[in-house]
């Protein structure tokens, strides 16, 4: 159906942390072509181990990551795989470093060789598209939890990535930035692999749901999305769900 | 917490090309920080009083960076004159004062004062991230600048760190008290202090890196030094010739 190489690939990936008994990841094969994807899984499942892997901050043990027809070895092939995949930390702390919030959100683009003057515009331009039009000079370290989320979002976003890997991103904000960060993602339109404990969310924001179980990624059948209960604003009345 | 809170402000200091500042800076603390002679050292703590007045900084932020210096300076004084040996004393009650002590108390409390204020009203004046730019493009080793711009974004870390730690011990009750239990609890509170910041530092490295971190770091306003800026560069390179002119000087004190 689809003759293009799907973006991403996993094949066979698997992965112990040293001294680990069991691997943690068991033979994982994945792929994604354009599809928005949820993974949910207990705690201490490896969902964020899985996305270190892809994007090379740990080598997996056995099996290939394939970006785009290209299997990623080297180094410097992953150079080109972090700018094409932007990758969301859980703790938003770790992500911004730079004291300005313009000058974190400027880091990604002087990096891939835009001039000071384009990397100004694109930053100023993603602001705006988060709704964070004003907060150029503030100062990283004092955001609120939900602002740095939203900042770093934009830190990944201004490096203009064909497809986001999001660790739980909806943890902490309020439900207006959730619902917030929810329209972001859907404008965004862009590939994206969702961790969550929020199936909420996920079901807002993705079309295929997969939960990590014993080093497995077992894909849910649609109509599981919605075998759940839960709460949100003005939820005692119908409502529709973003799928 | 460590902020750059001297940093905030749109005086004719604060405008100008860290490159400049950093150069008149170096210069005019080197000056004091060489002179033997109390006379220059007092005229060079007037000099930048009054250059750290037309910086004009929060009073109460200075005054507590005064008081930091000076409680060092505060320890001289009460040992110096009575230690010092040699060359003659002055007899104040009972106490035998080395008058060389004294001179030797007052010559260094002037210095560091005078590079205090050096330092507040031309380094502090721009933010961290500028004067590492700044410091790149004068020559300095990279791994230099690095050095300096990472190790203040990792004091704020390790700051937190063990602020975060500190405040879990103290809500299940810690109270420090003179014991083995109070001792060990410090110990643990350090040790988990360091090992957290490495990780964190470590994840920090690795944001850098997934967004093409590859050792170079690129600043985003490279202002180019304007006519300004190379007056005051003129004007404290000449205030720093003048006190080393002057320290040049047979002067008795
Ligand atoms: N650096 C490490 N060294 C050793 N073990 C680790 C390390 N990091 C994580 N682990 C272990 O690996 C397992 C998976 O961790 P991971 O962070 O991938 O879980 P997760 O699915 O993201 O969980 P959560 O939902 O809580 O975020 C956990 O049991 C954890 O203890
Ligand atoms: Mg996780």
């Amino acid at each position: 159906m689809n003759m293009n190489p799907p973006l991403l690939e996993l094949h066979n990936i698997s992965y112990s942390y040293p001294g680990q008994k069991n691997p943690l990841l068991k033979e994982i094969n994945f792929h994604v072509h354009k599809e928005q994807i949820g993974i949910i899984g207990p705690n201490g499942s490896g969902k964020t181990t899985l996305f270190q892997i892809i994007m090379g901050l740990l080598k997996a043990d056995d099996g290939q990551i394939v970006l785009q027809g290209t299997e990623i070895k080297t180094e410097k092939d992953f150079f080109m795989l972090r700018r094409k995949l932007g990758f969301l930390f859980q703790d938003s702390d770790d992500q911004l470093f730079s004291p300005t919030v313009l000058e974190d959100i400027a880091f990604g683009p002087l990096n891939h060789g835009a001039t000071p003057q384009e990397a100004r515009d694109i930053s100023i331009r993603t602001l705006e598209k988060l709704g964070l039009k004003g907060f150029e000079d503030r100062i990283t370290h004092r955001l609120s939890g939900g602002e740095k989320k939203l900042v770093a979002l934009a830190t990944i976003l201004s490096m203009e990535p064909e497809m986001l890997l999001l660790d739980e991103p909806s943890n902490n904000l309020d439900p207006a930035t959730r619902e917030r960060l929810i329209k972001i993602l859907r404008e965004q339109k862009l590939a994206h692999i969702i961790i969550s404990h929020d199936l909420d969310f996920l079901a807002s924001t993705c079309n295929q749901l997969y939960t990590m179980q014993d080093g497995q990624l077992i894909r849910c059948e649609e109509k599981q999305i919605h075998n759940h209960e839960h709460i949100h604003p003005y939820g005692n009345q119908p409502h529709l769900h973003g799928i | 917490m460590i902020d750059e809170s001297f940093s905030m402000g749109s005086t004719l200091f604060h405008k100008r090309d860290p490159k400049v500042k950093l150069i008149g800076a170096a210069a005019i603390s080197i000056v004091l920080a060489l002179c033997s002679s109390i006379v220059v050292a007092g005229i060079g703590v007037i000099v930048t009083a009054i250059l750290l007045f037309l910086s004009k900084p929060a009073p109460c932020l200075l005054f507590k960076r005064f008081l930091q210096v000076n409680v060092f300076n505060l320890f001289i004084w009460i040992t110096l004159p009575l230690t010092y040996g040699g060359g003659e004393t002055m007899q104040f009650s009972f106490l035998n004062l080395s008058l060389d002590g004294i001179r030797m108390a007052a010559l260094i409390s002037l210095k560091s004062n005078g590079i205090l204020f050096c330092f507040l009203a031309l380094l502090a004046t721009s933010s961290t991230a500028n004067l590492g730019h700044g410091m790149e493009k004068l020559g300095v080793p990279r791994k230099l600048t690095f050095l300096l711009l990472f190790s203040y974004r990792q004091l704020f870390v390790i700051h937190r760190e063990y602020q975060r730690l500190q405040r879990a011990a103290k809500l299940r009750g810690f109270t420090p008290k003179n014991s083995l239990h109070t001792y060990r609890t410090y110990s643990y509170l350090f040790g988990m202090t360091l090992v957290r910041s490495w990780n964190r530092g470590e994840r920090v490295h690795q944001a850098m890196i997934l967004r093409g971190f590859t050792g170079n770091l690129i600043p985003l306003d490279q202002p180019q030094p304007g006519k300004a800026d190379y007056f005051f560069l003129f004007t404290m390179l000449f205030i720093s010739l003048l006190l080393a002119g002057l320290s040049l000087m047979p002067l008795t004190l």
